[in-house]
């Protein structure tokens, strides 16, 4: 059998690839980050639903006292908090780390150990996040951190302090990435890879680093001025010093809109790279898809006011966001019908990968549709606040990030581990987690504009909110069930045999040339690219199907060394921050020693010989 | 082919250094930084019209009927703008001569360049003792906050780019700066020129506009 | 070899000479004199009526004077003019985006305080 003949060549003829913790610790491998950043990232959307599990099982029963309010309002601030920037954001991560390099024809990234250090700050922002949890104090104040609930006067303890500088160290994450991948996806690209015959997903990734390199500056801002205002006494947003709490949402929603396409765009791209292989026919509109894609960036940094039609902004501003708003609805809708034309007259495979990506874009068009009814100001002003808002962004962020990351994963699982999940759990999966978002998201519409206010820990018997809401919680539980089945899918698949051939889904694209998994260098030779759709165009020229590419002996193939430097310099600044959180019991010593350890780090990172 | 060569001379989809290429986008991400703290500092100036004194540019007299004298020195002030664009000139110049493989050129104007920074440095925490002995300090009003962190945040920038020249300065005082790797200089340069660049947009916008 | 470390290949002109550094750095300088100038000739303790006159034009004359400084400084000391289009565009659509949230912002800030007080 074709297994054993591939395993003994394997043996005999690969290098053999480093084991163990310490090859892990110092990894600068491109597909290690990756999984490195995935496995993370799943651990906390784990915590986050069942933070969201808890919410749930509050609102199940009116007047309930499951949850005390303040507990309450801990648990959605950090489900919110963790499923952006833990959860949603990594997992893109985990993608753009594994493929983008294998996508466009590239060795790593352009600076690998600075991309082990990006992994390793995350690591350390999600725990000192979550290590708020031991203080009894997470942050409390929901993932926008609204001023002026958040000065020292209205949130004494140190609950926003934790928010405020773990997002910081996500920043840092984030902006270290963005540069990695621009500068990769710029430079690195293959001979032959033109900018307009990249995989879309990632045409999508890179429009994504650019919104990270101009949006999160904004906050890193913002944050720093809520600094001063609790740590120094400053009033930029406290009224009786003369500040404007609107001016911490209008610096917060320019960097937050951008955000969300950041959260949905790889999705996009995951998406638009699943609907052409299983649909057997080239994405339809292929030049449309990247022009609206970069519209919709640009232009999403013109409507996040809509955030705040509430606020008493005047009629000016409000008719421009909301304008603005309905304009970038049409990109949106220009991708959703070239996915339409992908799949129409296709031969349909469904397979789970496929399954997710149909369901995305039924979710989405939910969720979209949704939030063009945001953006009329007086719609919105009965919606906002309301839970006809939270069904709004669960059905894009959930129903279009998660559906669309989900089907990325049973895509790419047998490319990053050798091994295809199982078709039969992939679909039981599929449907509980369709079924169980529904039940739990759709209902939100109604009660929303029947009136039930978000961020309350209760409501009451007499308003008519306990049917839904009781709905709602089991159908997060019947989502919840089916996590466990994919959990479950995941160990079984870990436990068989590694056997995944490179190409099982006959894909379009360049990371389907090479063994599953990958050798460490990737590619034995750098491939030249003559069109869109790469690997489709040398299956034609050859008549079908490729070869099984063998695994090779690596000889004369240079690979730059594995680090510990990013590491230690990711734990500087994390001391750097515990620093602040101790500093009124242990002085500046903290800072001064996490600031130390950090130049240590990096100074030895740059004399280090990359290799 | 050496490593050094190797780094030197890098087959990318552009013929650019990738390391020149991610300081430029370095910088673009920071052009947002800047563009956000100075917006901050414009629609907080105002508020000094209900709040304390004292200010920049007037007079002032508090309920106590004390007298506030304007508390910016424009000639300090215009001197240090003076030396920051000097010192872009200077490392420019230590550059060219990093490109030649002139290493005295290179250790003279770069240590130009070092004085300058360090100048400007010493220049504003001068302005800010001055301003903190005057009454104007983080806490007094908006003014004075927004000012502060601005101008802090921008002299922080500079504090490191006068770390990354003097590492460079040693690097080359020890013979480790060749021709081949002047790269390394011409990185940092364009972050110092950037640096430069954002008080060319404080000065007027800060000092000279009331 | 390329002293400057990038491809030859790559669009990059003969670089400036170290006359032409000093004549910008001297050109720096006098329009930073201007600028002070300009304030001293507007607003200063000597001021007279031609001043007073041009206060109106004051902050975009400022403004005009320093991004010129802004100019020089990236085109030939940051040597975006001979350098790739690449760069210039890296570094000017951001500058781009800047802009427009700080007017946006100072447009918001104040018409909320108009508005506020306005009703």
């Amino acid at each position: 059998m074709a297994t054993t003949a591939l395993d003994q060549r394997a043996h005999a003829a690969s290098h053999a690839e480093p084991t163990g913790l310490w090859s892990w610790i110092t990894t600068v491998d491109h597909k290690r980050i990756g999984i490195l950043y995935g496995s993370t990232a799943f651990l906390f959307f784990l915590m986050g639903g069942i933070e969201a599990l808890m919410l749930r099982i509050q609102l199940g029963t009116p007047n309930n006292t499951f949850l005390a309010p303040e507990t309450y309002n801990q648990l959605f601030t950090m489900h919110g908090t963790t499923m952006i920037f833990l959860a949603i954001m990594p997992i893109s991560a985990a993608f753009f780390n594994f493929m983008i390099p294998l996508q466009i024809g590239a060795r790593d990234v352009a600076f690998p150990r600075l991309n082990a250090f990006s992994y390793w700050v995350f690591l350390a922002g999600g725990l000192f996040l979550n290590s708020s949890f031991l203080f009894g104090a997470a942050p409390d104040q929901g993932w926008f951190g609204y001023a002026n609930l958040t000065s020292r006067q209205y949130s004494p303890g140190l609950n926003v302090d934790f928010w405020m500088l773990g997002l910081q160290i996500l920043g840092v994450a984030s902006l270290a990435a963005a540069v990695n991948f621009f500068v990769t996806i710029v430079n690195l690209r293959a001979p032959g890879m033109k900018l307009m015959r990249m995989p879309m997903f990632t045409w999508m990734s890179f429009i994504t680093q650019v919104l990270l390199l101009l949006a999160f500056p904004v906050i890193t801002v913002a944050l720093i001025l809520l600094m001063f205002d609790r740590f120094f006494g400053t009033h930029f947003f406290v009224p009786s010093g003369g500040g404007d709490p609107l001016l911490w949402q209008h610096m917060f929603w320019i960097f937050g809109h951008p955000e969300v396409y950041i959260l949905i765009l790889p999705a996009f791209g995951v998406v638009s790279e699943i609907l052409p292989v299983f649909s057997r026919k080239p994405l339809f509109g292929y030049a449309a898809m990247v022009f609206s894609g970069v519209f919709i960036a640009f232009l999403g940094f013109g409507v996040w006011a809509h955030h705040m039609f509430a606020t008493g902004m005047g009629p000016l501003p409000d008719t421009f966001f909301s304008l603005a708003t309905m304009l970038i609805a049409i990109p949106t809708g220009v991708k959703i019908f070239n996915w339409l034309g992908t799949a129409w007259g296709g031969s349909l495979q469904f397979k789970t990968p496929m399954y997710f990506a149909l369901a995305f874009i039924a979710m989405f068009i939910i969720g979209g549709l949704s939030g063009v009814m945001h953006a009329s100001p007086p719609a919105d002003l009965q919606q906002t606040d309301t839970y006809f808002v939270v069904a709004h962004f669960h059905y894009v962020m959930f129903g279009g990030s998660i559906f669309g990351l989900t089907a990325g994963a049973y895509y790419w699982w047998p490319k990053m581990f050798g091994r295809l999940l199982d078709e039969g759990l992939g679909k039981v999966h599929f449907w509980l987690m369709l079924i169980g978002f529904n039940l739990t998201f759709f209902p939100m519409h109604i009660l929303g504009l029947n009136g039930m206010p978000r961020r309350v820990y209760t409501y009451p018997e007499v308003l008519g909110f306990e049917t839904l809401n009781r709905i709602e919680t089991v159908g997060s539980f019947i989502l919840a069930f089916s996590f466990l089945i994919f959990l479950i899918n995941i160990i079984k698949t870990w436990r068989g045999p590694r056997n995944a051939p490179a190409d099982p889904w006959n894909g379009a694209t360049l990371e389907w040339a090479i063994p599953s998994p990958p050798q460490e260098w990737n590619f034995a030779q750098i491939p030249a690219v003559h069109g869109r759709d790469t690997l489709w165009e040398e299956k034609r020229a050859r008549g079908g199907k490729l070869p099984e590419p063998p695994r090779v002996s690596g000889q004369g193939i240079h690979l730059p060394n594995p680090s510990y430097w990013p590491l230690v310099s990711a734990l500087g600044l994390l001391g750097l921050m515990v620093g602040v959180i101790l500093e009124p019991h242990i002085g500046p010593w903290g800072i001064i020693t996490g600031g130390v350890i950090l130049l240590f780090g990096v100074f030895n990172w740059a004399f280090e010989p990359a290799g | 082919m050496s490593d050094h060569a190797a780094a030197a001379h890098p087959e990318t989809a552009t013929g650019l250094d990738s390391r020149k290429l991610a300081i430029w986008t370095f910088i673009g991400s920071e052009c947002l930084f800047f563009a956000t703290l100075i917006s901050n500092y414009l629609v907080h100036k105002e508020t000094w019209l209900s709040g304390p004194g004292p200010f920049p540019h007037e007079v002032w007299k508090s309920p106590a009927g004390q007298v506030f004298e304007p508390i910016i020195e424009i000639p300090l002030v215009t001197l240090g703008t003076a030396v920051l664009l000097f010192s872009s000139l200077f490392v420019v110049l230590a550059l060219a001569s990093a490109q030649r493989g002139n290493r005295r050129g290179l250790l003279t104007w770069l240590a130009a360049t070092l004085l300058c920074g360090f100048f400007f440095v010493g220049m504003q925490v001068y302005e800010f003792t001055h301003f903190v002995h005057k009454g104007l300090t983080l806490k007094t009003n908006l003014f004075g906050a927004s000012f502060f962190v601005l101008t802090g945040f921008h002299g922080t920038h500079v504090t490191i780019g006068v770390i990354w020249l003097l590492t460079l300065w040693i690097l080359a005082l020890r013979g480790k700066l060749p021709a081949e790797k002047s790269l390394n200089l011409e990185i940092a340069a364009l972050y110092w020129h950037f640096v430069d660049v954002v008080w060319v947009v404080i000065f007027p916008v800060v000092y000279l506009i009331k | 070899m390329d002293a400057h470390g990038s491809q030859p290949a790559a669009a990059e002109h003969a670089h400036p000479s170290s006359g032409l550094y000093v004549k910008i750095g001297l050109v720096l300088f006098v329009l930073t004199a201007l600028e002070v100038g300009l304030y001293e000739f507007t607003y200063g303790e000597h001021s007279g009526a031609t001043g007073h006159a041009l206060q109106p034009f004051f902050v975009p004359l400022l403004l005009a004077l320093s991004a010129a400084k802004f100019a020089l400084v990236a085109m030939f000391y940051m040597h975006l003019k001979q350098d790739s289009r690449l760069f210039s565009g890296v570094f000017v659509f951001p500058l781009i985006i800047a802009t427009v949230v700080i007017l946006a912002l100072i447009a918001l800030e104040a018409y909320h305080f108009a508005f506020a007080r306005g009703g």
